[in-house]
């Protein structure tokens, strides 16, 4: 065997189990998902075999004539879910971005204890957490309590069940999953270059927005990503905190498949969010293989 | 006072250390850079040449004391309010823009319209020898190359002085050494002060028009680089920069004598008689002595005997056991044979080109 052939050999037998893990685990359920979207539903659950593509229709416009009607609702939820994950991404960034910059100059003791406190909530329960939120916000909560014996408001403020109850809570969950890409990316910010910026006569503002920013694009897109893509989908944090009011897309999958049992219509509903984000990882990975290209070849 | 470029009045700077102590960094420094002066600062790591630079260019805040460029006083103002511009040790080009970007940035920065822009970028990379890199990135660029963007990049705007950090350090031998020259010849043309920074004592003396030795946050010595080598004012300069050969002793007439009961010869002086002094001698100023020779001599076992192509090296010991160094013409090969053979050397000098250093001359 040549040195090459039996590299190769030895790269096959090291990715294999993961390969073999993912075939099984991912693809094929995925596969599955995508011929059921296409299916007619049953009658009483389950799948008709026959190639229906109205699933689609039904959220897009061109619904079974014989049994449903175009709903925009499903449009509208899922642009409502889109806002909700871009302002989730925004508001971890305005988190995330000023505190990595603060963490990054600390000595190295500290900045250990930092991220450590950061990735602290990946040791409790999700949903522990998120219905300590309920406790916060609810009628009789924490922030409504203290705020009526101030005085500062008659009756108590609808807090939770809403948009904005949402993207705190998914705020507060995605917020170490910002925090780790753009820190990479702050924390290996040549400061120089600012010194060099200053240097030129450009004052901090534009200092900020001509070489700060740039060079730490690269943390803030990847951590765009990371956040905005499980954000999409997710249906714990409005399962908790948006209540039967505010639905997002994760939640109207769930219920398709859980609670109406029209299967072909949830395969439908989650083609839609994978589509969007295959686009997004694509643009994401073409992008930055593009950067890292272009150094691989000036080097 | 229009004479001077840049004037630091008493300025001082202390910083903390981790530990909690505090260390001197600038220790009530007077300095006056002249217009159109080529002047370095040099001195050991953390002799405090770094934070003068940086006091200058506005990066370290004075505790004390005052900075003036052109007649300006420029203590409380920020880095990008002064007109001094830097070229930093690492080049620092910002890495996300192309050449031409990076060596207009000032000019954009202030405003510059863009055909004029480009106009001034084109002739500040002639300058530094880089026409037509603007597309490049730097990371395409040599070591040498970048060093010389960063170059164009500080004189674009023409600012009043020019601050070089130890620009050279990186480059190889022989690039560091055409940029010394280059550095100089682009001093001459801009017409514009270089306040140049280096650890690297023939570095400044071969492009310095002044040198200021600094040593535990003070200016030792400042002046040409001949009267720096030729009559340092202490031992701490006579040792730092170029070999020396130092030998403390009391002045007695036109000798000094040493503890160990060597004499010296100097030329006379109007010193005190037992005035505590210290002789210097130059490797380069012994020479091998011929048989009877009219030249007071020290007589030493060698060590060494190092070639070093257009001289010798010679490590020795006097009888008293002192180290001595000697540097002699390569060319004079029939007296270095003699000497190797013999393993001793008879080492002559001119008393008039013995340097005394007073006891308590001081910067």
């Amino acid at each position: 065997m040549s040195i090459a052939s039996r590299r190769r050999f030895q790269l096959g037998l090291l990715l294999g189990p993961v390969s073999a893990f993912l075939a099984v685990f991912f693809l094929g359920p995925l596969a599955i998902m995508v011929v059921t979207s296409f299916l007619a539903p049953g009658l009483y659950g389950g799948v008709e075999w026959t190639f229906y593509p109205h699933n689609f229709g039904r959220i897009l416009g061109f619904a079974d004539p014989m049994f449903e009607e175009f709903d925009p609702i499903y449009i509208a939820i899922f642009l409502r879910s889109i806002e909700i994950a871009a302002l989730t991404v925004l508001a971890t960034l305005l988190v995330c971005y000023p505190a990595a910059f603060c963490i990054a100059r600390l000595s190295e003791r500290w900045k250990n204890f930092c991220l450590f406190l950061i990735t602290l909530p990946f040791f409790t329960s999700l949903i522990v957490r998120l219905f300590v939120w309920v406790l916060i916000l609810r009628q009789t909560g924490l922030v409504n309590e203290a705020l009526l014996s101030t005085g500062l408001i008659e009756r108590p403020l609808d807090l939770i069940y809403t948009k904005g109850a949402i993207i705190l809570g998914m705020t507060y969950v995605f917020i170490p999953f910002m925090f780790m890409p753009v820190y990479a990316s702050v924390e290996k910010l040549d400061w120089t270059l600012v010194r060099a910026s200053l240097d030129l006569g450009a004052g901090p503002v534009r200092t900020f927005w001509r070489i700060i920013l740039p060079l730490t694009a690269p943390g803030i897109a990847g951590g765009a990503v990371i956040v905005f893509i499980p954000a999409l989908g997710n249906f714990v944090v409005p399962a908790v905190l948006g209540g039967a009011k505010v639905m997002m897309f994760g939640n109207l999958i769930e219920q398709q498949f859980l609670a109406a049992r029209n299967w072909p219509f949830g395969a439908a509903l989650a083609m839609m969010v994978m589509s969007v984000m295959l686009v997004l990882m694509i643009a994401h990975v073409v992008l930055s293989g593009r950067r890292s290209a272009a150094a691989a070849l000036a080097r | 006072m229009q004479n001077s470029i840049v004037r630091l009045v008493e300025a001082s700077k202390a910083f903390t250390t981790p530990e909690g102590g505090s260390v001197i960094a600038l220790d009530r420094i007077d300095l006056d850079v002249r217009r159109n002066e080529f002047l370095t600062l040099l001195g050991p790591s953390g002799c405090g040449k770094t934070t003068l630079l940086q006091a200058i260019s506005g990066f370290v805040e004075l505790d004390q004391g005052s900075i003036l460029i052109d007649g300006e006083d420029m203590t409380d103002r920020p880095p990008y309010r002064r007109p001094v511009n830097t070229v930093f040790q690492n080049y620092a080009l910002f890495p996300h823009m192309t050449v031409g970007e990076n060596v207009a940035y000032s000019l954009e920065v202030a405003g510059v319209a863009k055909p004029a822009r480009s106009e001034k970028v084109a002739s500040a990379l002639k300058m530094v020898g880089l026409e037509g890199m603007e597309g490049r990135k730097p990371r395409q660029l040599s070591g040498g190359q970048q060093q010389r963007v960063a170059l164009a990049r500080a004189i674009i705007a023409r600012p009043k002085l020019l601050l070089l950090d130890e620009p050279l350090s990186a480059l190889d031998k022989n690039l560091r050494q055409a940029m010394q020259i280059e550095l100089k010849t682009l001093q001459n043309e801009l017409g514009i002060s270089f306040i140049f920074v280096t650890h690297d004592q023939q570095e400044a003396l071969t492009m310095s028009d002044r040198v200021a030795v600094l040593s535990g946050g003070r200016i030792q010595q400042l002046d040409t680089p001949r009267a720096i080598y030729d009559h340092p004012v202490n031992t701490f300069v006579a040792t730092f920069i170029g070999a020396s050969n130092l030998f403390e002793g009391r002045l007695d007439g036109d000798r000094l004598m040493t503890a160990d009961g060597m004499a010296i010869r100097h030329r006379p002086c109007e010193r005190q008689i037992s005035t505590q002094a210290t002789a210097l001698i130059r490797p380069e100023q012994f020479f091998l002595a011929e048989d009877n020779a009219p030249f007071p001599t020290i007589d030493v076992d060698l060590d060494q005997i190092v070639f070093v192509g257009s001289t010798f090296e010679l490590f020795g010991r006097t009888a008293e056991g002192r180290k001595v160094v000697a540097e002699v013409p390569a060319n004079r090969r029939s007296l270095v044979g003699t000497v190797e053979r013999t393993r001793k050397a008879r080492l002559a000098y001119d008393p008039s080109a013995v340097h005394l250093i007073g006891e308590s001359a001081g910067a």
